[in-house]
Protein backbone atom coordinates (compact mmCIF):
# COMPACT_ATOMS: atom_id res chain seq x y z
CA UNK A 1 0.00 0.00 0.00
CA UNK A 2 1.46 3.34 -1.02
CA UNK A 3 1.32 6.51 1.03
CA UNK A 4 -1.19 8.00 -1.37
CA UNK A 5 -3.59 5.11 -0.83
CA UNK A 6 -3.33 5.44 2.93
CA UNK A 7 -4.10 9.16 2.67
CA UNK A 8 -7.02 8.37 0.37
CA UNK A 9 -8.46 5.81 2.81
CA UNK A 10 -8.17 8.22 5.74
CA UNK A 11 -9.73 11.08 3.78
CA UNK A 12 -12.51 8.88 2.42
CA UNK A 13 -13.33 7.64 5.92
CA UNK A 14 -13.39 11.18 7.31
CA UNK A 15 -15.57 12.37 4.42
CA UNK A 16 -18.07 9.54 4.88
CA UNK A 17 -18.15 10.02 8.63
CA UNK A 18 -18.76 13.75 8.19
CA UNK A 19 -21.49 13.00 5.67
CA UNK A 20 -23.15 10.68 8.17
CA UNK A 21 -22.93 13.34 10.87
CA UNK A 22 -24.57 15.89 8.53
CA UNK A 23 -27.79 13.86 8.51
CA UNK A 24 -27.67 12.68 12.13
CA UNK A 25 -26.52 15.80 14.01
CA UNK A 26 -29.39 17.31 15.99
CA UNK A 27 -28.00 20.82 16.01
CA UNK A 28 -28.48 22.37 12.57
CA UNK A 29 -25.35 24.54 12.77
CA UNK A 30 -23.33 21.46 13.69
CA UNK A 31 -24.83 19.69 10.68
CA UNK A 32 -23.73 22.61 8.47
CA UNK A 33 -20.21 22.49 9.92
CA UNK A 34 -20.03 18.75 9.32
CA UNK A 35 -21.11 19.48 5.75
CA UNK A 36 -18.12 21.80 5.47
CA UNK A 37 -15.89 18.96 6.67
CA UNK A 38 -17.39 16.58 4.11
CA UNK A 39 -16.94 19.09 1.29
CA UNK A 40 -13.36 19.68 2.38
CA UNK A 41 -12.77 15.92 2.24
CA UNK A 42 -14.01 15.91 -1.36
CA UNK A 43 -11.59 18.76 -2.13
CA UNK A 44 -8.71 16.71 -0.71
CA UNK A 45 -9.79 13.78 -2.89
CA UNK A 46 -9.61 16.04 -5.95
CA UNK A 47 -6.13 17.15 -4.90
CA UNK A 48 -5.06 13.51 -4.58
CA UNK A 49 -6.18 13.02 -8.19
CA UNK A 50 -3.90 15.95 -9.23
CA UNK A 51 -6.99 18.02 -10.06
CA UNK A 52 -5.72 21.15 -8.26
CA UNK A 53 -8.11 23.49 -9.99
CA UNK A 54 -11.18 21.47 -9.07
CA UNK A 55 -9.94 21.11 -5.50
CA UNK A 56 -9.57 24.86 -5.04
CA UNK A 57 -12.85 25.61 -6.82
CA UNK A 58 -14.53 23.11 -4.50
CA UNK A 59 -13.26 25.06 -1.50
CA UNK A 60 -14.08 28.48 -2.98
CA UNK A 61 -17.56 27.66 -4.22
CA UNK A 62 -18.84 25.05 -1.80
CA UNK A 63 -17.19 26.12 1.45
CA UNK A 64 -16.65 29.79 0.72
CA UNK A 65 -20.09 30.47 -0.70
CA UNK A 66 -22.65 27.70 -0.35
CA UNK A 67 -21.78 26.39 3.12
CA UNK A 68 -21.48 29.93 4.51
CA UNK A 69 -24.91 30.78 3.08
CA UNK A 70 -26.31 27.59 4.64
CA UNK A 71 -24.97 28.59 8.03
CA UNK A 72 -26.33 32.09 7.59
CA UNK A 73 -29.76 30.84 6.64
CA UNK A 74 -29.83 28.35 9.52
CA UNK A 75 -28.83 31.03 12.02
CA UNK A 76 -31.40 33.51 10.77
CA UNK A 77 -34.42 31.25 10.46
CA UNK A 78 -34.71 29.33 13.72
CA UNK A 79 -34.33 30.49 17.25
CA UNK A 80 -33.99 27.06 18.78
CA UNK A 81 -31.73 25.19 16.41
CA UNK A 82 -32.43 21.79 17.96
CA UNK A 83 -34.69 19.26 16.32
CA UNK A 84 -36.78 17.51 18.96
CA UNK A 85 -38.75 15.00 16.90
CA UNK A 86 -37.66 11.49 16.01
CA UNK A 87 -34.96 11.32 13.37
CA UNK A 88 -36.37 8.32 11.51
CA UNK A 89 -39.81 7.33 10.33
CA UNK A 90 -41.15 3.79 10.03
CA UNK A 91 -39.65 3.25 6.58
CA UNK A 92 -36.09 3.30 7.88
CA UNK A 93 -35.51 -0.41 7.12
CA UNK A 94 -36.50 0.15 3.46
CA UNK A 95 -33.96 2.95 3.14
CA UNK A 96 -31.28 0.86 4.82
CA UNK A 97 -32.02 -2.10 2.54
CA UNK A 98 -31.84 0.13 -0.54
CA UNK A 99 -28.51 1.58 0.62
CA UNK A 100 -27.05 -1.90 1.25
CA UNK A 101 -28.33 -3.14 -2.13
CA UNK A 102 -26.85 -0.13 -3.95
CA UNK A 103 -23.52 -0.59 -2.18
CA UNK A 104 -23.48 -4.33 -2.96
CA UNK A 105 -24.39 -3.74 -6.60
CA UNK A 106 -21.70 -1.09 -7.04
CA UNK A 107 -19.16 -3.32 -5.30
CA UNK A 108 -19.92 -6.26 -7.61
CA UNK A 109 -19.88 -4.02 -10.69
CA UNK A 110 -16.60 -2.32 -9.84
CA UNK A 111 -14.88 -5.62 -8.94
CA UNK A 112 -14.02 -6.27 -12.57
CA UNK A 113 -13.10 -2.65 -13.40
CA UNK A 114 -9.41 -2.13 -14.08
CA UNK A 115 -9.53 1.52 -12.96
CA UNK A 116 -9.94 0.39 -9.36
CA UNK A 117 -6.30 -0.51 -8.90
CA UNK A 118 -4.79 2.31 -10.98
CA UNK A 119 -3.12 5.32 -9.41
CA UNK A 120 -3.51 8.85 -10.77
CA UNK A 121 -1.28 9.49 -13.78
CA UNK A 122 1.55 11.99 -13.30
CA UNK A 123 1.43 14.94 -15.70
CA UNK A 124 4.34 15.23 -18.13
CA UNK A 125 6.54 18.24 -17.34
CA UNK A 126 5.34 21.49 -18.88
CA UNK A 127 1.75 20.26 -19.01
CA UNK A 128 -0.58 22.95 -17.70
CA UNK A 129 -3.85 21.31 -16.72
CA UNK A 130 -5.59 24.64 -16.05
CA UNK A 131 -4.66 25.99 -19.49
CA UNK A 132 -5.94 22.77 -21.08
CA UNK A 133 -9.20 23.07 -19.18
CA UNK A 134 -9.59 26.70 -20.25
CA UNK A 135 -8.93 25.88 -23.90
CA UNK A 136 -11.40 23.01 -23.82
CA UNK A 137 -14.10 25.23 -22.33
CA UNK A 138 -13.92 27.82 -25.11
CA UNK A 139 -12.90 25.79 -28.15
CA UNK A 140 -15.70 24.92 -30.63
CA UNK A 141 -14.43 21.34 -30.78
CA UNK A 142 -14.62 21.13 -26.98
CA UNK A 143 -17.30 22.22 -24.59
CA UNK A 144 -18.09 25.76 -25.72
CA UNK A 145 -21.82 25.05 -26.22
CA UNK A 146 -22.52 23.52 -22.78
CA UNK A 147 -20.32 26.22 -21.23
CA UNK A 148 -22.30 29.03 -22.87
CA UNK A 149 -25.65 27.39 -22.11
CA UNK A 150 -24.64 27.10 -18.45
CA UNK A 151 -23.63 30.79 -18.43
CA UNK A 152 -27.01 31.79 -19.90
CA UNK A 153 -28.74 29.68 -17.26
CA UNK A 154 -26.76 31.38 -14.49
CA UNK A 155 -27.52 34.84 -15.87
CA UNK A 156 -31.21 33.88 -16.05
CA UNK A 157 -31.09 32.78 -12.40
CA UNK A 158 -29.38 36.05 -11.45
CA UNK A 159 -31.97 38.15 -13.32
CA UNK A 160 -34.74 36.10 -11.72
CA UNK A 161 -33.33 36.67 -8.24
CA UNK A 162 -33.06 40.42 -8.87
CA UNK A 163 -36.64 40.47 -10.21
CA UNK A 164 -37.99 38.65 -7.14
CA UNK A 165 -36.09 40.89 -4.73
CA UNK A 166 -36.80 44.11 -6.63
CA UNK A 167 -38.77 46.61 -4.57
CA UNK A 168 -41.18 48.33 -6.97
CA UNK A 169 -42.11 51.73 -5.64
CA UNK B 1 25.75 25.03 -6.46
CA UNK B 2 26.53 26.59 -3.13
CA UNK B 3 24.44 27.43 -0.09
CA UNK B 4 24.36 31.12 -1.02
CA UNK B 5 22.83 30.46 -4.45
CA UNK B 6 20.16 27.92 -3.58
CA UNK B 7 19.93 27.56 0.21
CA UNK B 8 16.75 25.52 0.22
CA UNK B 9 17.98 22.78 -2.08
CA UNK B 10 21.40 22.55 -0.43
CA UNK B 11 19.83 22.26 3.01
CA UNK B 12 17.36 19.65 1.77
CA UNK B 13 20.12 17.58 0.15
CA UNK B 14 22.22 17.82 3.32
CA UNK B 15 19.32 16.66 5.49
CA UNK B 16 18.48 13.88 3.03
CA UNK B 17 22.07 12.65 3.30
CA UNK B 18 21.85 12.60 7.10
CA UNK B 19 18.46 10.91 7.26
CA UNK B 20 19.29 8.22 4.70
CA UNK B 21 22.56 7.71 6.60
CA UNK B 22 20.41 6.78 9.60
CA UNK B 23 18.79 4.08 7.49
CA UNK B 24 15.60 5.96 6.68
CA UNK B 25 14.00 5.18 3.28
CA UNK B 26 14.19 8.08 0.80
CA UNK B 27 10.40 8.82 0.51
CA UNK B 28 10.03 8.92 4.31
CA UNK B 29 13.06 11.23 4.55
CA UNK B 30 11.55 13.51 1.91
CA UNK B 31 8.26 13.72 3.81
CA UNK B 32 10.15 14.50 7.02
CA UNK B 33 12.15 17.24 5.26
CA UNK B 34 8.92 18.70 3.88
CA UNK B 35 7.45 18.80 7.39
CA UNK B 36 10.64 20.42 8.73
CA UNK B 37 10.46 23.06 6.00
CA UNK B 38 6.86 23.89 6.92
CA UNK B 39 7.79 24.02 10.60
CA UNK B 40 10.68 26.39 9.98
CA UNK B 41 8.60 28.68 7.73
CA UNK B 42 5.78 28.84 10.29
CA UNK B 43 8.23 29.50 13.13
CA UNK B 44 9.82 32.36 11.22
CA UNK B 45 6.37 33.77 10.46
CA UNK B 46 5.33 33.59 14.11
CA UNK B 47 8.51 35.40 15.18
CA UNK B 48 7.82 37.98 12.47
CA UNK B 49 4.30 38.24 13.88
CA UNK B 50 5.72 39.23 17.27
CA UNK B 51 7.63 41.97 15.48
CA UNK B 52 4.44 43.05 13.71
CA UNK B 53 2.72 43.65 17.05
CA UNK B 54 5.47 46.14 17.88
CA UNK B 55 5.35 47.74 14.42
CA UNK B 56 1.59 48.10 14.54
CA UNK B 57 1.58 49.65 17.99
CA UNK B 58 4.43 52.00 17.17
CA UNK B 59 2.90 53.12 13.87
CA UNK B 60 -0.60 53.65 15.27
CA UNK B 61 0.94 55.72 18.03
CA UNK B 62 2.67 57.95 15.49
CA UNK B 63 -0.53 58.37 13.47
CA UNK B 64 -2.37 59.34 16.64
CA UNK B 65 0.38 61.73 17.77
CA UNK B 66 1.63 59.52 20.60
CA UNK B 67 4.96 57.77 21.21
CA UNK B 68 3.70 54.23 21.71
CA UNK B 69 5.53 51.52 23.66
CA UNK B 70 8.76 53.05 25.02
CA UNK B 71 9.48 51.62 28.48
CA UNK B 72 10.68 48.08 27.86
CA UNK B 73 13.96 47.89 26.00
CA UNK B 74 15.16 50.27 23.30
CA UNK B 75 12.15 51.80 21.47
CA UNK B 76 9.86 49.51 23.47
CA UNK B 77 11.10 46.49 21.51
CA UNK B 78 10.51 44.08 24.41
CA UNK B 79 6.90 45.19 24.79
CA UNK B 80 5.41 42.52 22.47
CA UNK B 81 7.11 39.77 24.52
CA UNK B 82 5.52 41.18 27.65
CA UNK B 83 2.18 41.21 25.80
CA UNK B 84 2.62 37.55 24.88
CA UNK B 85 3.50 36.53 28.44
CA UNK B 86 0.40 38.37 29.61
CA UNK B 87 -1.77 36.56 27.03
CA UNK B 88 -0.26 33.20 27.96
CA UNK B 89 -0.81 33.43 31.71
CA UNK B 90 -4.26 35.00 31.44
CA UNK B 91 -7.16 32.86 32.60
CA UNK B 92 -8.62 30.91 29.71
CA UNK B 93 -12.35 31.45 29.99
CA UNK B 94 -15.15 29.76 28.12
CA UNK B 95 -18.53 31.50 28.32
CA UNK B 96 -21.45 29.55 29.72
CA UNK B 97 -23.58 27.98 27.01
CA UNK B 98 -20.76 28.18 24.51
CA UNK B 99 -20.32 25.40 22.01
CA UNK B 100 -16.94 24.21 23.32
CA UNK B 101 -15.55 22.32 20.33
CA UNK B 102 -16.51 24.93 17.75
CA UNK B 103 -15.40 27.70 20.13
CA UNK B 104 -11.93 26.18 20.43
CA UNK B 105 -11.49 25.32 16.76
CA UNK B 106 -12.32 28.84 15.52
CA UNK B 107 -9.08 30.63 16.58
CA UNK B 108 -6.99 27.79 15.19
CA UNK B 109 -8.78 27.97 11.84
CA UNK B 110 -8.33 31.75 11.81
CA UNK B 111 -4.56 31.47 12.24
CA UNK B 112 -4.39 28.55 9.82
CA UNK B 113 -6.19 30.42 7.06
CA UNK B 114 -3.40 33.02 7.18
CA UNK B 115 -0.48 30.61 7.51
CA UNK B 116 -1.52 28.43 4.57
CA UNK B 117 -1.36 31.50 2.33
CA UNK B 118 2.43 31.43 2.69
CA UNK B 119 2.57 28.11 0.82
CA UNK B 120 2.26 30.04 -2.45
CA UNK B 121 4.38 33.07 -1.56
CA UNK B 122 7.59 33.00 -3.63
CA UNK B 123 10.27 34.51 -1.37
CA UNK B 124 13.00 34.18 -4.00
CA UNK B 125 13.31 32.48 -7.40
CA UNK B 126 14.32 29.22 -5.70
CA UNK B 127 12.54 29.63 -2.36
CA UNK B 128 8.90 28.77 -2.82
CA UNK B 129 6.64 26.46 -0.85
CA UNK B 130 4.78 25.01 -3.80
CA UNK B 131 4.47 26.30 -7.34
CA UNK B 132 0.70 25.88 -7.69
CA UNK B 133 -0.58 26.68 -11.18
CA UNK B 134 -3.73 28.05 -9.52
CA UNK B 135 -1.98 30.30 -7.00
CA UNK B 136 -4.37 33.25 -7.15
CA UNK B 137 -7.47 31.08 -6.68
CA UNK B 138 -5.76 29.51 -3.68
CA UNK B 139 -5.69 32.96 -2.03
CA UNK B 140 -9.50 33.14 -2.31
CA UNK B 141 -9.88 29.58 -1.03
CA UNK B 142 -7.80 30.41 2.06
CA UNK B 143 -10.00 33.47 2.58
CA UNK B 144 -13.04 31.17 2.56
CA UNK B 145 -11.58 29.27 5.52
CA UNK B 146 -10.98 32.57 7.32
CA UNK B 147 -14.65 33.50 6.80
CA UNK B 148 -15.66 30.16 8.24
CA UNK B 149 -13.50 30.68 11.34
CA UNK B 150 -15.15 34.03 12.05
CA UNK B 151 -18.68 32.69 11.73
CA UNK B 152 -17.75 29.73 13.96
CA UNK B 153 -16.22 31.99 16.62
CA UNK B 154 -19.15 34.39 16.54
CA UNK B 155 -21.82 31.74 16.75
CA UNK B 156 -20.23 29.45 19.33
CA UNK B 157 -19.57 32.27 21.85
CA UNK B 158 -23.27 32.38 22.76
CA UNK B 159 -23.18 36.17 22.77
CA UNK B 160 -25.36 38.34 20.60
CA UNK B 161 -22.69 40.98 20.06
CA UNK B 162 -20.33 38.29 18.85
CA UNK B 163 -23.00 36.92 16.52
CA UNK B 164 -23.86 40.34 15.09
CA UNK B 165 -20.17 41.07 14.62
CA UNK B 166 -19.68 37.76 12.82
CA UNK B 167 -22.67 38.45 10.57
CA UNK B 168 -21.31 41.85 9.62
CA UNK B 169 -17.81 40.58 9.05
CA UNK B 170 -18.98 37.69 6.90
CA UNK B 171 -21.23 40.00 4.89
CA UNK B 172 -18.18 42.18 4.21
CA UNK B 173 -15.93 39.25 3.37
CA UNK B 174 -18.22 37.39 1.00
CA UNK B 175 -19.17 40.55 -0.87
CA UNK B 176 -15.64 41.94 -1.23
CA UNK B 177 -14.42 38.55 -2.35
CA UNK B 178 -15.99 39.28 -5.73
CA UNK B 179 -14.05 42.44 -6.72
CA UNK B 180 -10.96 40.79 -5.25
CA UNK B 181 -11.38 37.70 -7.42
CA UNK B 182 -12.00 39.96 -10.41
CA UNK B 183 -8.82 41.99 -9.83
CA UNK B 184 -6.81 38.81 -9.22
CA UNK B 185 -7.70 37.88 -12.79
CA UNK B 186 -5.94 40.98 -14.14
CA UNK B 187 -2.37 39.81 -13.34
CA UNK B 188 -3.54 36.42 -14.59
CA UNK B 189 -4.49 37.89 -17.95
CA UNK B 190 -1.28 39.95 -18.16
CA UNK B 191 1.03 37.08 -17.17
CA UNK B 192 -0.91 34.28 -18.84
CA UNK B 193 -0.71 32.17 -15.70
CA UNK B 194 -2.41 31.89 -12.33
CA UNK B 195 0.78 30.77 -10.55
CA UNK B 196 2.37 33.35 -8.27
CA UNK B 197 5.89 32.36 -9.36
CA UNK B 198 5.02 32.76 -13.06
CA UNK B 199 3.32 36.11 -12.40
CA UNK B 200 6.55 37.43 -10.83
CA UNK B 201 8.79 35.98 -13.53
CA UNK B 202 6.80 37.62 -16.33
CA UNK B 203 6.60 41.01 -14.60
CA UNK B 204 9.28 42.82 -16.58
CA UNK B 205 7.16 45.94 -16.17
CA UNK B 206 5.42 46.24 -12.81
CA UNK B 207 1.76 45.45 -13.32
CA UNK B 208 0.83 48.50 -11.31
CA UNK B 209 1.91 50.51 -14.38
CA UNK B 210 -0.16 48.32 -16.69
CA UNK B 211 -3.17 48.28 -14.39
CA UNK B 212 -3.09 51.02 -11.73
CA UNK B 213 -6.85 50.76 -11.27
CA UNK B 214 -6.59 46.99 -10.72
CA UNK B 215 -3.96 47.52 -8.03
CA UNK B 216 -6.16 50.08 -6.31
CA UNK B 217 -9.28 47.87 -6.36
CA UNK B 218 -7.22 44.96 -5.02
CA UNK B 219 -6.00 47.10 -2.13
CA UNK B 220 -9.53 48.25 -1.26
CA UNK B 221 -10.88 44.70 -1.45
CA UNK B 222 -7.94 43.42 0.63
CA UNK B 223 -8.58 46.01 3.36
CA UNK B 224 -12.25 44.96 3.44
CA UNK B 225 -11.28 41.29 3.50
CA UNK B 226 -9.01 42.01 6.46
CA UNK B 227 -11.84 43.76 8.28
CA UNK B 228 -9.74 46.84 8.95
CA UNK B 229 -10.92 50.43 9.03
CA UNK B 230 -12.79 51.88 7.18
CA UNK B 231 -14.40 48.44 6.88
CA UNK B 232 -14.06 47.35 10.52
CA UNK B 233 -17.77 47.24 11.30
CA UNK B 234 -17.33 43.79 12.78
CA UNK B 235 -15.41 45.34 15.65
CA UNK B 236 -17.42 48.55 16.01
CA UNK B 237 -16.30 48.97 19.63
CA UNK B 238 -18.95 51.60 20.31
CA UNK B 239 -21.72 49.28 19.14
CA UNK B 240 -20.47 45.72 19.46
CA UNK B 241 -17.64 46.03 22.00
CA UNK B 242 -15.26 43.94 19.91
CA UNK B 243 -17.36 41.86 17.55
CA UNK B 244 -16.86 38.18 16.92
CA UNK B 245 -13.90 37.77 19.30
CA UNK B 246 -15.54 39.46 22.30
CA UNK B 247 -15.67 36.28 24.44
CA UNK B 248 -12.16 35.09 23.72
CA UNK B 249 -9.44 35.61 26.27
CA UNK B 250 -5.78 34.76 26.64
CA UNK B 251 -3.97 33.07 23.79
CA UNK B 252 -7.20 32.28 21.95
CA UNK B 253 -7.77 36.00 21.53
CA UNK B 254 -4.05 36.21 20.76
CA UNK B 255 -4.53 33.83 17.85
CA UNK B 256 -7.23 36.04 16.34
CA UNK B 257 -5.15 39.16 16.92
CA UNK B 258 -1.89 37.71 15.61
CA UNK B 259 -3.75 36.18 12.68
CA UNK B 260 -5.20 39.56 11.80
CA UNK B 261 -1.81 41.30 11.88
CA UNK B 262 -0.12 38.57 9.87
CA UNK B 263 -3.03 38.61 7.43
CA UNK B 264 -2.54 42.33 6.82
CA UNK B 265 1.19 41.79 6.26
CA UNK B 266 0.46 38.84 3.97
CA UNK B 267 -1.88 40.91 1.84
CA UNK B 268 0.81 43.59 1.66
CA UNK B 269 3.01 40.80 0.32
CA UNK B 270 0.42 39.67 -2.21
CA UNK B 271 -0.04 43.25 -3.37
CA UNK B 272 3.70 43.37 -3.95
CA UNK B 273 3.70 40.01 -5.73
CA UNK B 274 0.78 40.73 -8.03
CA UNK B 275 1.43 44.38 -8.90
CA UNK B 276 4.93 45.40 -7.78
CA UNK B 277 7.16 42.66 -9.14
CA UNK B 278 7.45 40.56 -5.98
CA UNK B 279 11.09 39.77 -5.25
CA UNK B 280 12.32 41.50 -8.43
CA UNK B 281 14.06 44.84 -8.10
CA UNK B 282 16.71 46.06 -10.57
CA UNK B 283 18.12 42.55 -10.96
CA UNK B 284 18.96 42.24 -7.25
CA UNK B 285 17.18 38.86 -7.15
CA UNK B 286 19.83 37.44 -9.52
CA UNK B 287 22.65 38.34 -7.09
CA UNK B 288 21.51 36.29 -4.13
CA UNK B 289 18.27 34.69 -2.95
CA UNK B 290 18.76 36.39 0.41
CA UNK B 291 18.64 39.80 -1.29
CA UNK B 292 15.45 38.67 -3.05
CA UNK B 293 13.88 37.81 0.31
CA UNK B 294 14.92 41.22 1.64
CA UNK B 295 13.33 42.90 -1.40
CA UNK B 296 9.99 41.09 -1.07
CA UNK B 297 9.85 41.66 2.69
CA UNK B 298 10.58 45.34 2.14
CA UNK B 299 7.79 45.61 -0.44
CA UNK B 300 5.41 43.67 1.81
CA UNK B 301 6.19 46.07 4.65
CA UNK B 302 5.42 49.03 2.40
CA UNK B 303 2.06 47.44 1.53
CA UNK B 304 1.43 46.72 5.22
CA UNK B 305 2.32 50.28 6.12
CA UNK B 306 -0.09 51.59 3.49
CA UNK B 307 -2.88 49.41 4.92
CA UNK B 308 -2.10 50.79 8.39
CA UNK B 309 -2.05 54.33 7.03
CA UNK B 310 -5.55 53.87 5.59
CA UNK B 311 -6.72 52.18 8.78
CA UNK B 312 -5.66 54.92 11.14
CA UNK B 313 -6.66 57.80 8.87
CA UNK B 314 -10.19 56.97 7.74
CA UNK B 315 -13.33 56.64 9.80
CA UNK B 316 -15.57 53.62 9.88
CA UNK B 317 -18.35 53.65 7.30
CA UNK B 318 -21.88 52.35 7.77
CA UNK B 319 -22.72 48.83 6.63
CA UNK B 320 -25.30 49.88 4.03
CA UNK B 321 -22.87 52.39 2.56
CA UNK B 322 -20.19 49.75 2.46
CA UNK B 323 -22.38 47.16 0.75
CA UNK B 324 -23.70 49.74 -1.72
CA UNK B 325 -20.13 50.83 -2.46
CA UNK B 326 -19.16 47.24 -3.13
CA UNK B 327 -22.12 46.03 -5.15
CA UNK B 328 -23.03 49.21 -7.04
CA UNK B 329 -19.58 50.65 -7.66
CA UNK B 330 -16.61 48.37 -7.03
CA UNK B 331 -17.96 45.12 -8.49
CA UNK B 332 -19.20 46.61 -11.81
CA UNK B 333 -15.97 48.60 -12.05
CA UNK B 334 -13.84 45.49 -11.49
CA UNK B 335 -15.78 43.52 -14.10
CA UNK B 336 -15.52 46.36 -16.62
CA UNK B 337 -11.82 46.54 -15.93
CA UNK B 338 -11.34 42.81 -16.62
CA UNK B 339 -13.20 43.10 -19.94
CA UNK B 340 -11.20 46.17 -20.97
CA UNK B 341 -7.90 44.61 -19.87
CA UNK B 342 -8.60 41.37 -21.74
CA UNK B 343 -9.59 43.28 -24.90
CA UNK B 344 -6.57 45.61 -24.76
CA UNK B 345 -4.28 42.67 -24.07
CA UNK B 346 -5.60 40.83 -27.12
CA UNK B 347 -5.40 43.94 -29.33
CA UNK B 348 -1.94 45.10 -28.24
CA UNK B 349 -0.18 41.78 -27.65
CA UNK B 350 1.93 42.01 -30.84
CA UNK B 351 2.88 45.67 -30.52
CA UNK B 352 6.11 47.19 -29.12
CA UNK B 353 6.43 47.38 -25.35
CA UNK B 354 5.99 51.15 -25.02
CA UNK B 355 2.74 51.09 -27.02
CA UNK B 356 1.44 48.17 -24.94
CA UNK B 357 2.31 50.00 -21.72
CA UNK B 358 0.75 53.28 -22.88
CA UNK B 359 -2.41 51.57 -24.16
CA UNK B 360 -2.92 49.61 -20.96
CA UNK B 361 -2.24 52.60 -18.73
CA UNK B 362 -4.51 54.95 -20.67
CA UNK B 363 -7.35 52.44 -20.87
CA UNK B 364 -7.18 52.05 -17.07
CA UNK B 365 -7.24 55.80 -16.56
CA UNK B 366 -10.18 56.06 -18.95
CA UNK B 367 -12.16 53.37 -17.10
CA UNK B 368 -11.43 55.03 -13.74
CA UNK B 369 -12.37 58.48 -15.02
CA UNK B 370 -15.65 57.34 -16.59
CA UNK B 371 -16.57 55.38 -13.43
CA UNK B 372 -15.99 58.50 -11.34
CA UNK B 373 -18.02 60.63 -13.79
CA UNK B 374 -20.95 58.18 -13.66
CA UNK B 375 -20.82 58.12 -9.86
CA UNK B 376 -20.64 61.91 -9.73
CA UNK B 377 -23.59 62.47 -12.06
CA UNK B 378 -25.61 59.92 -10.06
CA UNK B 379 -24.86 61.64 -6.78
CA UNK B 380 -25.69 65.02 -8.33
CA UNK B 381 -29.10 63.71 -9.39
CA UNK B 382 -29.71 62.29 -5.92
CA UNK B 383 -28.74 65.58 -4.34
CA UNK B 384 -31.02 67.53 -6.68
CA UNK B 385 -33.87 65.21 -5.72
CA UNK B 386 -33.25 65.87 -2.02
CA UNK B 387 -32.77 69.62 -2.58
CA UNK B 388 -35.97 69.75 -4.66
CA UNK B 389 -37.90 68.09 -1.85
CA UNK B 390 -36.49 70.55 0.63
CA UNK B 391 -37.44 73.48 -1.62
CA UNK B 392 -41.00 72.16 -1.82
CA UNK B 393 -41.16 71.77 1.96
CA UNK B 394 -39.88 75.30 2.48
CA UNK B 395 -42.43 76.58 -0.05
CA UNK B 396 -45.28 75.11 1.96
Amino acid sequence: MTGEQIIFLVVAFVTLFAGLMVVTARNLVHAALWLVAALFGVAVTYALLHANFLAVVQVVVYIGAIAILFIFAVMLTRKDMRDQGPQMNKNWWLGAALAVLTFGGLYLMLQGWSGMSRTAAVYPSGFDAVAELGNELVSPAGYVLPFEVASVLLVAALVGAVYVAFNRK
Amino acid sequence: MSFWNDPLKVAADWLLGIFTGWGMPVPAANILIGFLGVLILISILMVLDIGLVWVERKVVARFQDRIGPNRLGPFGLIQPFADIIKLMIKEDTTPGGADKVVYNIAPMLSMMSVLILWAVVPLAPTILGVDLNIGVLYIIAAGAIGTLSIIMGGWSSNNKYALIGAFRQVAVMISFEIPMLATLLIPTILAGSMGTAAIIERQDVWYVLLSPLGALIFLVAAIAELGRAPFDLAEGESELVSGYNIEYSGMKFGMFYAGELLHAFTFGGFWAILFFGGYRFLGLEQVSPFLAIAVILFKAFIGYWLIMWVRYTLLRIRIDHMLAFNWKFLTPLAFTLIIVTALMHALLSGTPAWLYLAGMFLSNILVAWSALEIARSYSRREREKVDGKKAVEVGH
